[in-house]
């Protein structure tokens, strides 16, 4: 710890400088986005197994009633994001590019859209294992981005201990400010919520990790806090990609998460300051998750803003809330450093996207680039915040060497920050070269066990 | 209001939809753009065969990439400036008296078998420009080593006679005409020869401001020093390379003199005079054939420095920097895999494996 805060303290080493592009949402409040005539909700929202429907079509559903049930443990409900009728339930476009079941939901545009709560629970009196499954029923998961169940994240396995709660509140990709704005609004909630993981996983403190381009949140958290110290604010220096949570936990705590492994094989739970700013408000209430603020914006919008937006909300008609002025180039789920372009705008908004960035025409980033041999200038190594080689996982990726890539350069390792991308002189896609090699891996590896059970 | 993009229109790309502005071509420029000055001096200190000299190196290389691009059926790359960089190089680390036929077919060498070769930019092992002049060393060792002095009278009219040599001839002897144009304290012996063979070791002033014989653009370290600080500041050169082949050059030095004073000169002169400061500035920064690895980079230049000085000292030839960064280009590779760095949560079992 006394050598590495000699050294430039807590900063994140590697990483690179982008343009944040926040100015434009950073100071404007949440607002509610209308509710679009048609919400389209997925099944599959986030990481583990799809929902199964509980409701059939034609029927009248209550803004905040379980619309689809968990399929076991890893998998979350859905609630409806509105009351109205259930359309159908059919495939839907989703933001992966395939198709994908949804349920159809039209909101009445007459209902009072008041929300059915449960009953309320006192998180003082529960157990931890009263609140994660309390949690699960909440269909609370990771709204930073990575959409994984919170409950699961709750749950370690036997003999494993957390001593210590990151609250993600870094927020370092360019345009977003959902969290930023979470923040600065609802720090009560933010510091609730993180108590009650805390007390989930029986961590005995907490830190919340905030890039020091919002101090405004900064001081929001601390004002909140009072004179508490379980839970300490930090402001750390705006770098890429310091939110991703290895990242993060190094910064704050000096420690590392050994390669393939957790945050919890160190003692450390990562958790994103808006997912526990929705649990510290559904929790006590027991309601479920139907919305969640998306920073609708970019240059081709005419009114950029960060929106309480329901979910199952088309792209389409986000964007035409937020005054979309022109001919559009490109859209892109989540920030513009990791976000997938959507290839419809007819893609839902789900609960894993912050933020949706919409690129016109005559954007800059419309225009294609050449793409030069590496010159092994060793940009990217330089920039690679986990030490990786991208140059040579890209040479190697060139040659179609992937087996390679994975014992001796670590590919699997990579998380597709895209630094290496960002940084290369020669435009070489390297970001894109390391998902086909995993994928190449992957399948490769599915053949040799199906020739090895044949 | 309307959001008129049909669906099939927006664009499907991957992340990151961020890029910097730097690009291949915006390096090279910059690289270009720091040799003019060393150029300009040449030019003042040597005159029009210096400027001649240099014409033709560029051109050589250029048109070798483009003749090569069509044989190979590919897109002509000249417009990146690299072949440019190298053609300067090649007439800079030459002396400026050189034949112009000779450069040229070092320019083709250089260019054609240094880097074309190869795959072309990305792809050569070695430093073009200093294959090319490694070839020309072994061609020409007598045209390759004939010096003249810096700020002969009428430079600027009157080229150096063995500029003009026609192809396939030998160069007229310089002597003579040396004995006419020279200026009184102007000697063509090279500070390097001069220690080497008459033991007598120059001032560090003049090496660092340059009014000195040696090759047309290596003379001046003080001016290579300012150039190389340009690409530095604006992060189109590695500074690390240099500085660990300086002083590395420095420390060996040092320890040699310490031994014998008597036998080698101080360390300030072995960084200030012959071709190192051109060739840790602007050669051995090549790219290409440099180390990527953080470690790598620092050990590639240290052991630069130290073959330097060693061929300095205890080698038959005056001058090493060639040799000394053509070997550390041939180590390169083996650096980098011998200096992965240690990843981000790499685990003990594998270290111990490693």
């Amino acid at each position: 710890m006394g050598l590495r805060d000699l050294f430039g303290g807590k900063a994140l080493r590697r990483g690179v400088h982008v343009p944040d592009c926040k100015d434009l949402t950073g100071r404007l409040p949440i607002r509610r986005l209308p509710f679009a005539p048609m919400l389209v909700v997925p099944l599959s929202q986030h990481a583990g197994a799809p929902a199964i429907p509980i409701v059939r079509e034609g029927q009248e559903v209550v803004r905040g009633e379980p619309i689809a049930k968990a399929n076991g443990f890893v998998s979350v409900p859905m609630h409806a994001p509105a009351t109205g009728q259930i359309e159908r339930i059919a495939p839907a476009p989703s933001a992966k590019g395939d198709l994908a079941p949804a349920i159809y939901l039209k909101p009445w545009p007459s209902a009072s859209q008041e929300i059915l709560y449960g009953a309320p629970q006192d998180i003082e009196r529960m157990s931890p294992a009263e609140i994660i499954a309390a949690v699960q029923e909440t269909g609370v998961v990771g709204l930073g981005g990575a959409a994984f169940p919170t409950h699961v994240k709750l749950k370690l396995p036997e003999g494993r201990k957390v001593d210590t709660v990151l609250v993600n509140g870094c927020e370092c990709e360019p345009y977003l400010t959902t969290d930023h704005r979470v923040m600065v609004e609802q720090p009560k909630e933010v510091l609730h919520g993180a108590r009650i993981v805390m007390k989930a996983i029986g961590a005995g403190r907490g830190i919340i990790g905030v890039e020091d381009n919002k101090m405004d949140a900064v001081e929001a958290l601390r004002t909140a806090l009072g004179a508490a110290t379980d839970i300490a604010v930090e402001a750390v220096p705006a770098k890429y990609p310091q939110g991703a949570e290895k990242m993060l936990i190094r910064v704050l705590l000096g420690r590392e998460v050994p390669s393939g492994g957790l945050p919890s094989d160190i003692g450390v739970g990562v958790f994103n300051v808006a997912t526990l700013a929705q649990l510290g408000e559904l929790l006590p209430r027991r309601q479920g998750l139907i919305e969640r603020v998306v920073t609708i914006t970019g240059p081709a919008l005419a009114k950029p803003g960060n929106y309480l937006t329901a979910l199952g909300t088309p792209l389409r008609w986000a964007l035409e809330q937020a005054g979309c002025k022109e001919d559009l180039a490109s859209v892109i789920l989540g920030g513009p450093m990791m976000g997938p372009a959507a290839g419809s705008l007819e893609v839902p908004v789900t609960k894993g996207v912050t933020g949706i960035v919409a690129f016109g025409r005559h954007d800059v980033n419309g225009r294609p680039r050449r793409i030069y041999p590496c010159i092994r200038c060793g940009a990217c190594v330089d920039a690679c915040p986990l030490h990786l080689n991208p140059s040579r996982l890209g040479t190697l990726a060139r040659k179609e060497r992937y087996e390679e890539m994975e014992t001796d350069f670590h590919l699997n390792d990579c998380f597709e920050c895209g630094c290496c991308s960002y940084v290369c002189p020669s435009n070489i896609p390297l970001v894109q070269y390391f998902r086909v090699s995993k994928q190449m891996n992957r399948e490769r590896k599915a053949r040799e066990r199906a020739g090895a059970n044949a | 209001m309307n959001v008129p993009a049909p669906t099939p229109e927006i664009q499907l790309r991957t992340s990151p939809h961020f890029h910097t502005s730097r690009s291949v071509s915006m390096i090279m420029r910059n690289v270009v753009y720091a040799l003019l000055p060393i150029c300009a001096f040449s030019v003042w200190l040597f005159g029009i065969s210096a400027l001649a000299s240099l014409a033709a190196g560029a051109a050589s290389c250029v048109l070798t990439e483009y003749v090569a691009c069509r044989m190979a059926g590919r897109p002509a790359s000249v417009g990146d400036f690299s072949a440019v960089i190298t053609g300067l190089l090649l007439a800079l680390t030459l002396p400026p008296g050189f034949p112009l036929w000779m450069t040229a077919v070092g320019g083709v060498i250089a260019v054609g078998l240094g880097k074309m070769l190869f795959g072309g930019l990305g792809f050569n092992v070695f430093n073009p420009a200093l294959v090319g002049r490694a070839f020309l060393q072994a061609a020409f060792p007598i045209a390759i080593t004939t010096y003249t002095p810096a700020m002969a009278v009428n430079r600027f009219v009157e080229f150096i006679p063995a500029t003009l040599t026609l192809p396939f001839t030998r160069p007229p002897e310089l002597a003579e005409w040396i004995q006419r144009v020279r200026v009184d304290a102007f000697s063509s012996a090279t500070p390097l020869m001069m220690q080497k063979f008459d033991h007598v070791t120059t001032e560090v002033l003049p090496l660092f401001l340059g009014k000195v014989a040696g090759s047309a653009g290596e003379t001046s370290a003080g001016l290579i020093l300012l150039c190389g600080a340009y690409l530095i500041v604006r992060k189109f050169m590695d500074w690390r390379i240099p500085a660990a082949m300086l002083s590395s050059a420095f420390l060996v030095g040092a320890a040699f003199h310490l031994a014998a004073p008597a036998q080698y000169p101080n360390p300030l002169f072995v960084l200030f005079s012959g071709g190192l400061m051109l060739g840790a500035m602007f050669m051995a920064t090549d790219m290409v054939a440099s180390p990527v690895t953080p470690l790598g980079v620092w050990i590639y230049g240290a052991l630069m420095g130290l073959i330097t000085v060693v061929i300095r000292f205890l080698g038959g030839l005056p001058e090493g920097v060639m040799y000394a960064i053509l070997l550390g280009n041939a180590v390169s590779p083996m650096i980098d895999n011998l200096t992965q760095p240690r990843i981000y949560g790499a685990r003990k079992k594998e270290k111990a494996k490693a």
